[in-house]
């Protein structure tokens, strides 16, 4: 049976793993690489690595962190962030990269979605949303842009469909309101979206305990849910998630 | 020397990197004396099986393909395994290279399951060690045939995740992708 997956997020700031609530009082957590190895060694069914100040500056992606990195695990990753167009793409792909996250730039420009899932495939092109809850717009949930600086008016459910009429091969769907917090990911609008679309979706935001991947699995119709800041400090080991995963009779990877 | 086939038919980074964790040497090449001097011969493969027809048949390589397969160890992946069946359902059909006879269709329309099939899912049967995850990425499947040594099932279909025929191997799931037991397998494969 397809597993459910779980998916540690890195998030990459000056080569460096850090961690913060909203984008603010980032943490050094330790290096991209080693911290990859570890999780991929402890069960991690997929990574992703986030440059998350690479939009915000406008720099381009560390091709040597993602070149690194695919040399050190075996177990396919993900990469956002400071990606401006299809050579942007190509080189992260060339680097060993499974798949490439577009969030922002996405907003700006949807045809970047067409364009790279025509260039590389539709399962290569993963797009990250942060949807906030919001009286604009008909679904409740309205899209930020630029790490939640920035509301664009767009409905989060009609942006998900016309993104995959484009060509993502996935959605991530990260609460701008669970984001952080280590309540519990936000149920409502990951509901919304994977009952939206016939791709998969990952939940994002708001992990704080191995119940809470429990309740986003069987509630919420995720494929698949991304953890950080409960096995970054240490409280939880994805080991421990699986096996509440696996006891409840959710499909779970459980040897690597 | 491993030969890694290059069709233009998706990266070849990860399947590369994986042979280099193992210490084996690789080369990759669309060059028939090359593939033809080669030790053993990875099929790697990902998109559309038209174009990668199309794409062996620009470069020449139909022939040296069915060679390789033929005579030395041969590991086909992925789309490089569905285009060693007869003939595939992608783009309204296209006829394969009939290496393994069979057909590759795609997955049904089934609520509750998303197409492609991303992801880890286990794999079952003899030629593969107990009930292991693997990771796969598909949209169409290859039937099972008297070849199928490991089946796979997802939305209702259970179909061909690794075919055997002699010392040609060939798998549905990406085991450069898959972990320390992808790579147990192509250590396996490496002394097959």
């Amino acid at each position: 049976m397809l597993t459910k997956r779980v998916i540690p997020c890195l998030d990459v700031r000056n080569g460096r793993v850090t961690k913060g609530v909203k984008f603010k009082n980032n943490v050094d957590l330790g290096d991209p690489v080693e911290m990859a190895v570890a999780y991929s060694d402890g069960g991690a069914d997929e990574l992703v690595f986030y440059d998350i100040t690479a939009s915000a500056e406008r720099r381009p992606i560390d091709i040597g962190m993602v070149e690194a990195v695919a040399k050190a695990i075996r177990i396919p990753f993900a990469v956002g962030g400071g990606i401006s167009s299809v050579g942007d793409m190509e080189r992260v792909i060339l680097a060993g990269a499974e798949k490439i996250s577009v969030n922002s730039l996405a907003v700006r420009n949807p045809d970047i979605i067409a364009d790279g899932a025509k260039a590389f495939g539709a399962q290569c092109i993963v797009l990250g949303m942060d949807p906030v809850k919001s009286g604009k717009t008909a679904s409740g949930y309205e899209i930020t842009t630029r790490g939640f600086r920035e509301f664009t008016g767009m409905d989060a459910v009609e942006w998900a469909k016309r993104a995959v009429d484009l060509g993502a091969g996935e959605i991530v769907v990260n609460s701008v309101d669970a984001d952080g917090t280590r309540e519990g990911f936000e149920l409502d609008i990951t509901r919304l979206i994977a009952e939206a679309v016939d791709v998969p979706v990952v939940a994002s935001g708001g992990a704080g305990k191995p119940e809470h991947l429990v309740t986003v699995f069987e509630k919420a119709k995720a494929d698949a849910a991304i953890v950080a800041g409960m096995i970054h400090s240490g409280d939880y080991t994805i080991s421990e998630i699986k096996a509440a995963m696996h006891a409840v009779g959710i499909p779970t990877r459980m040897s690597w | 020397m491993t030969a890694i086939i290059d069709y233009k038919a998706g990266n070849l980074t990860s399947v590369k990197l994986a042979f280099a964790a193992l210490g084996a040497e690789t080369v990759v090449t669309s060059d028939p004396k090359v593939i033809a001097a080669a030790d053993r011969v990875v099929f790697p493969g990902v998109g559309a099986a038209k174009s990668a027809m199309e794409n062996l048949r620009a470069l020449g390589l139909v022939e040296p393909v069915k060679e390789a397969a033929a005579t030395k160890p041969f590991l086909g992946i992925c789309l490089g395994m569905q285009i060693l069946f007869d003939h595939s359902e992608e783009d309204g059909g296209v006829d394969c290279l009939g290496i393994i006879p069979g057909h590759v269709r795609r997955f049904p329309t089934v609520s509750g399951f998303k197409v492609p099939e991303i992801g880890w899912n286990g794999v079952t049967g003899n030629g593969v060690t107990g009930n292991k995850e693997f990771y796969f990425v598909h949209s169409y499947y290859a039937e099972i045939v008297p070849e199928t040594v490991g089946v796979t099932e997802y939305a209702g279909v259970k179909f061909t995740a690794m075919v055997k025929k002699g010392r040609l191997w060939a798998c549905q799931f990406h085991p450069e992708k898959s972990g320390r037991i992808g790579l147990e397998l192509l250590k396996e494969w490496l002394s097959c």
